[in-house]
């Protein structure tokens, strides 16, 4: 410890002994890698008595401290603050591919965006297209088809909401009441399943299943006397197709989080509870829902900043034409007024409202749920 | 002395990799040793998870003893029973009419488990086809170099955002996380990839989603969750980021690479929208692809597929039925041996960082 009586003399120096001080505090065993640490720096110093200034300055950082150009560079607050990019530079480097990837895959796109406002031609580029305006926002507005399809995707999303929320919860209750640990493991791997098959797949079973002619379901529907039923094809059924297909294929991954969060309610409370005399039953009420409530709130939450997300993967798959009044979302609208009808001004305004709208949603939910569970998204 | 002391051990360190076998005491080890006794936060949470419904199952069990106690658990296991068939049948289904001979097909074809007479007609067409071939080996190739590549840049920028130190870390995570709630949209992103001549490329369906940001998120998470005094002792001992990544931070966060590598993985086996928008040639069009033209173009893409010495013809729907089933199988096949890795992801990912 008697090279501290050395620091004095340098400025950095000083810092780095306060830092030490700091940190002892904080971290004894961060405080002795930095002790140990300026102790080589210091030997190095020590070894090379000609420029002492010099080598101080870029105390850490000894690959360039003979670079004059850097000195000069790192002055400054500005400086500073560029400087910590030489320091860390392969922490920086490491960055690099991630950056490079979302400035081009994210952000020009973003950038993209404004051929919503413009008259684009792929001939003549996003920047030497011609400028229209609101004029594309204008038309959408106009568009009884636009209108259509905006309460379409409220409509789907509300029902998936309202009739998709509460089933994994259910089946998290109900696992949780399973004693045998192999059958819950059983279960639960099995619900997991459709949630990695694709909707492709999802859609070609889906249509033999639920085939008018050959179908189990109607087939069901024909051996107890009833007519059977296009739920593909018929504007009546569509939407409950959907609703029901999407839960049947997300109600066990969704529970996961239910089950881990039951798991994790203290065993103490039955016990005490059981010595009280309450059953299963209020056991459920006033121990286990209790405990879940948190996290339902923060789920429900969540979920309210998605309404206005559709899920183009199901409803792409699954409609056809017969179905559009009622089956046409925003995604699918965009992807048929752009890519197929190349009327790319207008699908970007489409989609980009969508996304103000998804943007806003999602920012208000959020910190909705931030003000209430102290939880959020960021 | 403790400086000459550490300076001894970074030849052990660098060799660390190399004699596995050879329990070294150097500091890196122990600690690494001891982390692998106290794994990962994720893995010790699900392992506490389970402990504890161990426990309170065990402390719940007396309970279930009154007659309805007993009636509410028959229904019970029987309810969840219900769902898993109602899970399963579909798919099983859809295997046995794959399965189902075309004779029973033009007689009158109800649905059943069992197929009533077996023949594996359809899967002889479905697999000789061209399509599906060239399908499967888009994506596997997908699959494979999109999982490699993504991971490895994700990790990458996980690591370089997980540090503290890291300059205007606060600044550039917002940029990343803002792409989570605003993005160009479908169109800016097709003309983009249109721009970049990657039409007809393999790697239009690789370097767009290459970084995940809910993935990367959960990889910085959990990255910060590894003690700072694993990498302090190799940074003295002269190891830059890059090393120290690759020697000591991957090494003891492989469940997390593990989960999100299988992430990533199923979604690139699953993924369809891009390979239709952005490949035009058939023959470079995914699996899925190839089975959405099945399924949804029906007769004539089937009349496609079965082109080649149609001695006799199999119907749409059993050709339909063989193509679901050649697409999912791989991930029904390995799905129950790797999916613990999946939840093991959620719980990680509800961590908070």
């Amino acid at each position: 410890m008697a090279l501290y009586t050395e620091m004095p003399l340098q400025n950095d120096y000083e810092r780095s002994a306060l830092e030490i001080n700091r940190s002892v505090m904080k971290d004894k065993s961060k405080a002795l890698t930095r002790i140990s640490k300026s102790k080589i720096s210091l030997t190095r110093i020590s070894k090379s008595k000609t420029s002492l200034t010099r080598t101080s300055k870029s105390n850490e950082l000894n690959s360039i401290s003979g670079s004059k150009a850097l000195t000069i560079l790192t002055r400054g607050k500005v400086g500073k603050e560029f400087y910590k990019y030489i320091k860390y530079r392969w922490l920086v480097l490491l960055f690099l591919p991630g950056l490079i990837y979302y400035i081009i895959f994210h952000y020009i796109p973003m950038y993209g965006v404004i051929i919503a406002f413009k008259d684009y031609k792929f001939s003549q580029g996003i920047w030497g297209s011609e400028w229209v305006g609101f004029e594309h926002f204008k038309a959408l507005f106009s568009r009884e088809s636009f209108w259509e399809v905006f309460k379409n995707t409220l409509c789907i999303s509300f029902y998936k909401l309202v009739f998709g929320f509460p089933p994994p919860i259910i089946l998290a209750l109900m696992l949780n009441e399973v004693r045998s640990l192999r059958y819950k493991k059983i279960v639960q791997t099995v619900s997991y399943l459709p949630h990695f098959v694709s909707w492709v797949v999802l859609a070609g079973l889906f249509m033999q299943i639920l085939s008018p002619s050959t179908g189990i379901v109607n087939q069901i529907i024909k051996s107890m006397g009833g007519e059977p039923i296009y739920f593909l094809a018929d504007p009546k059924w569509f939407r409950t197709t959907l609703v029901v297909t999407s839960i049947w294929k997300e109600v066990g991954w969704g529970a996961i989080i239910y089950v881990a969060s039951l798991s994790n309610i203290n065993p103490d409370l039955y016990e005490a509870a059981r010595i009280d005399g309450a059953n299963r039953f209020k056991q459920l009420i006033y121990i286990t829902l209790p405990s879940l409530a948190p996290v339902i709130t923060i789920m429900f939450i969540l979920a309210t900043g998605k309404l206005i997300n559709d899920d183009f993967d199901q409803i792409f798959n699954l409609y056809s034409p017969a179905v559009y009044k009622v089956g046409d979302v925003i995604s699918t609208y965009t992807y048929r007024a752009g890519l197929v009808n190349m009327d790319y001004s207008y699908s970007t305004a489409v989609g980009l409202f969508k996304n103000i709208i998804s943007l806003i949603l999602i920012i208000s939910t959020n910190s909705i749920s931030q003000k209430i569970n102290d939880y959020g998204l960021f | 002395m403790k400086e000459y002391i550490n300076r001894d051990q970074e030849p052990n360190n660098t060799d660390r990799t190399q004699n596995n076998g050879n329990q070294t005491s150097n500091n890196i080890d122990q600690i690494l040793s001891n982390r692998n006794q106290t794994p990962d936060n994720g893995v010790q949470m699900s392992n506490n998870t389970d402990q504890a419904s161990n426990a309170k199952n065990k402390m719940r069990q007396p309970v279930s003893t009154s007659i309805y106690g007993q009636i509410f658990n028959v229904i019970n296991y029987a309810l969840l029973f219900a769902l898993c068939v109602s899970t399963l049948y579909p798919f099983l289904i859809i295997l046995s009419l794959s399965f189902t001979s075309e004779r029973i097909l033009t007689i009158g074809y109800s649905a059943s488990l069992i197929p009533k007479e077996v023949s594996l007609e359809a899967y002889r067409k479905v697999l000789s086809s061209d399509f599906i071939k060239s399908g499967y080996i888009m994506t596997i190739l997908r699959t494979i170099l999109g999982t490699s590549s993504s991971v490895l840049v994700t990790s990458f920028t996980a690591y370089a955002l997980s540090k503290k130190y890291f300059p205007h870390r606060t600044f550039w995570t917002m940029v990343i996380v803002f792409t989570m709630f605003f993005s160009g949209g479908m169109i800016p992103s097709y003309l983009l990839v249109r721009k970049l001549g990657l039409i007809n490329n393999i790697l239009s369906l690789i370097l767009p989603p290459l970084v995940n940001t809910f993935n990367m998120v959960i990889m910085r998470n959990y990255f910060m969750t590894v003690p700072e005094s694993l990498e302090e002792s190799a940074k003295i001992d002269g190891a830059n980021d890059i090393l120290i990544l690759f020697r000591i931070i991957i090494p003891v966060s492989k469940s997390i690479i593990a989960t999100i590598t299988l992430w990533v993985a199923v979604w690139h086996w699953n993924a369809w929208f891009d390979s239709l928008i952005y490949t035009t040639k058939p023959s470079l069009q995914v699996l899925q692809v190839v089975l959405r033209r099945v399924i949804l173009e029906g007769s004539q893409m089937v009349e496609s597929v079965t082109a080649r010495d149609d001695t006799y013809r199999v119907s749409t729907e059993k050709i339909k039925a063989a193509t679901i089933m050649v697409t999912t199988l791989p991930i029904i096949l390995v799905y129950p041996f790797i999916q613990k890795y999946f939840i093991r992801g959620i719980m990680i990912g509800s961590l908070k960082g």
